[in-house]
């Protein structure tokens, strides 16, 4: 299995995706500069979180443009899998590869802690190793996280079964306290139509290492590579 | 523009105004003239008088500072240069400093506080180290002030905003509430890096000949006269003083560190300075200073993002995110070819001379020839006077009130400013980036394991403030010892520290005394410990008409576990675990929380920290964490031993069935006292025994607290306290406070 990790300027959990992607690949991802309009062979693609271009303009609107994001977006639409992780799932946004926008959290705070999400499905190659219905802790760390979208949009997302994290309490239930940065239905993280191109806030990565205290992330790398092989 | 920037537009002739203006006394100004041998002009007016503030001179502290100690086995740079690095083994070093930006914060507190972090992290990444860990000490004035509320918003995400973006965890800190920050707040920023031993880089700029390349952000005229601003009091002007902030920018911060570490991978930098306080003179006199050559600077090269900057403008400017270097000969096109990558401004704005002069021209003519060693050299240096300050007695346990009950008294104190939860603060760092924040927020000390290893380093900032106030010798000694006790805790060995000395106006002999006092006994804290000081800052003149903060020499420490799998944190972990403290206990209640929360009174002496007692407990806590015979262990500081348990239950969930204090003790002095040198440690019931016998061959006295279980803390004859009722109470406080207004 190869990997890519894309890395734009202000990106700053290229390393952190690329440590949990050889640990469970067995060898190093490749990491790809913004600025190369090449794109190695790639089995999946990851856009890790950060500040690309110091989310000026708008989080993720400038990375979208980047010369790589051609190559990135037509992989996309030929069904390579994609991962967006937090400023990653902005950039899917503003690329047109995911619907709806990540707009500032309702607390207007920066906010990093563990959070609750409930698994949608599990019949794509990113959850296979979850249950649906599934609770599972990941952390967040934005401040521009709160999904958003228009009711035609979220009915549509929800009608193709394309929600693929919520944000919710330790039993499962979606309640409004527990979707801490106000997004539309409590929605985490998002598919695309076929279900390859995944976009969420939450980073599966920062809890994949026994010595993090967590280690519900790992499964969404293993499910990956059990899906690509 | 300030002041003085704008006499620079116009005055030919040096005017006494003018010099009084750039904060350069008529002694000092006698000075400049042997020196140089002639009258300044407005340029060299202004680089003497950056280079000789407060700030950049240590005039009035340097006599003091020299008699902290700074060496150790494990030190490979004490206080000289950006920042201190301490040897980790197996071919790695951590280094580390601490700084305060306390002006500019309570200026513009988002900007101010932000740059003060952008600062530190420069210092590190000059020196080639990869920041790791952010960490912030923060003292804000009292809850009911009316600019409070907008400073703790302001101050905590300018930090936030800007270590977020860089992608450096901020893994914890340190924040008090006083009146007397009311109008001086303090922000001391803190970093710590990993490096190579063998690739540490500095700013001698060594060699004959060589190009001095300017690479970051471009100048502007913000922070003109930045490190003068640092250097003098507050008055009822100085909100004007706005345009003397800098403007921070983290993204063009992130991008320089990568070309930096970038380019240091190559054999191509000589020597490598940040531009910080003062700027493009400060830098530029340190490099040449230390690589014992000259400096040739043309001011027509430096990048400007304004139009008709004069060289006084351009040498004084604070703008942020910039560096200059010092390259070999013939590597300008690598160095070029990697900013260029990066988006940054790169230009070759002078050479090294033999001249041991810097030299500016700007615009064909020559701004300034000033010897070096007149800057560098020949700075004041006052030993100013000073008064000890009087010491207070000490308070006995029973001329202080008891509560009515001792469970009903901790719920106050736990959600009470002083000791509730942090969190509103620390959700907004990002803590957990770089994915090694092994222990976050909330214990005694943040655990960020060593990239790629089995290590982890422990780092604590501590300071009690009110302690200090009333006795800065001993404060200042309890400094040093509750951060070797919060490393400690953790199961680390300490290995140095970096300061922030937070004082008021030194000409006060009162102040001065205080600031004595304080590294007096910070000195004799770090010999007794084996914990030297390797960098640090000093923060003077934290006054605001006449009245001065308390003392406050911050202190931020290190330590080295060697596997993190043995480290200890402050949660409780299992029902029926035996709670043991290990310490002297004599009822301390002089300066306590408790005094100061349920009394509204700070009185006493502090305190006393027994040294020859913290060594013995601490190593004994070290010995037992490693040999794996307790399973969480928390020292007891702010609030005392109770204090220090219900952290233990919260943070573990668990409760706690405490048994009844000591009889000769009176149960509030003994819940509530702070007595120094303690810990409270868990065990399992088939190893307390074991721990008894430690303790006993340690000499270190170790008593029985209770066991583990349920989800109440109880005492005897008293009603429990859910856990539930408890955290609501810690919890509450900050979030509350914040959303009044």
């Amino acid at each position: 299995m190869k990997a890519s990790v894309i890395v734009f300027p202000g990106s700053n959990c290229d390393r952190d995706a690329a440590v949990v992607l050889k640990s469970v690949m067995g060898h190093a991802p490749a990491m790809v500069w913004h600025g190369d309009s090449e794109l190695p062979k790639s089995d999946l693609i990851v856009l890790p979180g950060g500040f690309s271009y110091g989310d000026y303009l708008r989080s993720g609107a400038m990375a979208a443009h980047s010369p790589v994001m051609r190559e990135v977006v037509s992989r996309a639409r030929a069904g390579t899998p994609v991962l967006g992780i937090c400023n990653g799932f902005q950039v899917l946004t503003e690329a047109g590869l995911l619907p709806g926008v990540l707009m500032r959290n309702a607390t207007l705070r920066f906010i990093c802690k563990d959070v609750l999400l409930k698994v949608e499905r599990n019949d794509t190659g990113f959850a296979r190793h979850y249950q649906e219905g599934e609770v599972v802790r990941f952390p967040v760390a934005n401040k521009d996280g709160s999904y958003f979208a228009d009711d035609a949009t979220l009915d549509r997302l929800e009608g193709e079964n394309r929600v693929a994290f919520r944000y919710c309490d330790a039993s499962g239930a979606v309640t409004a306290d527990a979707n801490t940065n106000g997004s539309c239905r409590n929605i985490a993280g998002i598919y695309n139509k076929t279900g390859t191109v995944l976009g969420l806030m939450p980073h599966p990565e920062r809890l994949a290492d026994a010595a993090l205290s967590g280690t519900d992330g790992t499964k969404m790398f293993a499910s990956l590579v059990e899906a690509i092989h | 523009m300030s002041g003085a920037a704008g006499a620079a537009q116009k005055a030919e002739a040096i005017s006494d105004e003018l010099v009084a203006e750039h904060g350069i006394s008529p002694d000092e100004y006698a000075v400049l003239l042997k020196e140089l041998g002639r009258e300044p002009t407005i340029t060299e007016l202004g680089i003497f008088s950056v280079m000789w503030s407060e700030h950049c001179s240590y005039k009035s502290s340097r006599v003091w500072l020299k008699t902290l100690p700074t060496t150790g086995p494990h030190v490979i740079f004490g206080p000289g240069e950006n920042a201190g690095v301490v040897d980790l083994g197996d071919g790695l070093a951590a280094v580390f400093k601490m700084e305060s930006h306390n002006h500019p914060s309570y200026i513009e507190p988002y900007q101010g506080a932000g740059t003060g972090v952008g600062g530190i992290m420069r210092d590190v990444f000059t020196m080639g180290a990869r920041p790791v860990a952010n960490m912030n000490a923060l003292r804000f004035g009292a809850p009911e002030h009316a600019k409070t509320r907008h400073l703790v918003a302001g101050v905590v995400s300018g930090i936030g905003d800007y270590g977020n973006c860089m992608g450096v965890p901020t893994v914890g800190g340190e924040t008090n509430f006083d009146a007397r920050y009311n109008e001086n707040i303090l922000v001391n920023a803190m970093c710590v890096g990993l490096i190579d031993a063998n690739r540490i880089f500095t700013s001698a700029a060594k060699g004959v000949g060589l190009p001095v390349v300017y690479v970051g952000s471009k100048t502007g005229r913000d922070g003109i006269h930045g490190a003068t601003m640092a250097s003098a009091e507050f008055d009822e002007a100085s909100e004007e003083k706005r345009p003397t902030v800098q403007v921070g920018d983290p993204f063009t911060e992130k991008l320089l560190l990568e070309a930096c570490l970038e380019l240091m991978a190559e054999d191509a930098i000589v020597g490598i300075q940040d531009m910080g306080a003062a700027g493009l003179t400060s830098s530029s006199v340190e490099m040449a200073d230390k690589g014992g050559v000259g400096l040739m600077l043309d001011l027509d090269h430096v990048p400007t993002r304004e139009t008709a900057m004069t060289a006084y403008e351009m040498l004084l400017s604070e703008s942020q995110e910039r560096m200059l270097m010092v390259l070999k000969p013939g590597v300008e096109p690598i160095a070029e070819r990697i900013f260029t990558k990066w988006e940054l401004d790169f230009a070759v704005i002078g050479k090294t001379t033999d001249t041991g002069h810097l030299v500016v021209r700007h615009g064909g003519e020559e701004k300034a020839d000033i010897p070096l060693a007149a800057l560098a050299h020949a700075a004041p240096m006052y030993e100013r006077p000073w008064v000890p300050k009087p010491k207070q007695e000490t308070i006995a346990p029973s001329d202080v009130p008891a509560p009515d009950s001792i469970l009903g008294a901790l719920e106050p104190l736990m959600g009470s400013p002083h000791l509730s939860s942090r969190r509103w603060i620390y959700e907004q760092y990002d803590h957990m980036v770089m994915n090694d924040t092994v222990q976050r927020p909330g214990g005694d000390a943040a655990v960020v394991r060593v990239h790629g290893t089995e290590k982890g380093l422990a780092i604590s900032c501590d300071v009690t403030p009110r302690y200090c106030s009333a006795d800065p010798h001993e404060g200042a000694k309890q400094a040093v010892a509750e951060c070797w006790r919060n490393l400690t805790a953790t199961g680390a060995k300490p290995l140095a520290i970096t300061d922030c000395l937070n004082f008021g106006n030194p000409e006060r002999p009162e102040i001065m005394g205080e600031f004595v006092g304080a590294v007096q006994g910070m000195a004799e804290a770090c010999n007794a410990l084996d914990f030297p000081v390797v960098s640090g800052n000093v923060s003077l003149y934290n006054e605001t008409n006449g009245v001065g903060i308390p003392p406050t020499p911050a202190v931020g420490g290190i330590g080295l576990i060697d596997n993190i799998d043995d480290m200890t944190g402050i949660a409780l972990k299992s029902d029926g675990d035996f709670l043991l403290m290990l310490g002297e206990q004599t009822g301390h209640l002089g300066q306590s929380t408790y005094m100061q929360v349920m009394l509204d009174r700070l009185e006493g002496a502090p305190p006393p920290v027994d040294l020859n007692a913290e060594q013995r407990t601490g190593d004994l806590v070290r010995t037992l964490i490693n040999d794996g015979a307790v399973l969480a262990v928390h020292d007891v500081s702010d609030g005392g031993l109770l204090v220090a348990v219900a952290e233990m239950a919260l943070a573990g969930g668990k409760g706690v069935a405490l048994e009844a204090g000591p009889d000769n003790i009176p149960a509030h002095a003994a819940w509530f006292g702070e007595d120094q040198g303690r810990y409270v440690v868990a065990v399992s019931p088939g190893k307390a025994e074991a721990v008894f016998r430690a303790g006993a061959d340690a000499n270190v006295p170790v008593g029985a607290l209770g066991t583990i279980g349920g989800d109440t803390i109880t005492l005897p004859g008293e009603d429990a306290l859910p856990l539930a009722t408890l955290r609501a109470a810690h919890e509450a406080w900050l979030p509350d406070f914040m959303a009044q207004g």
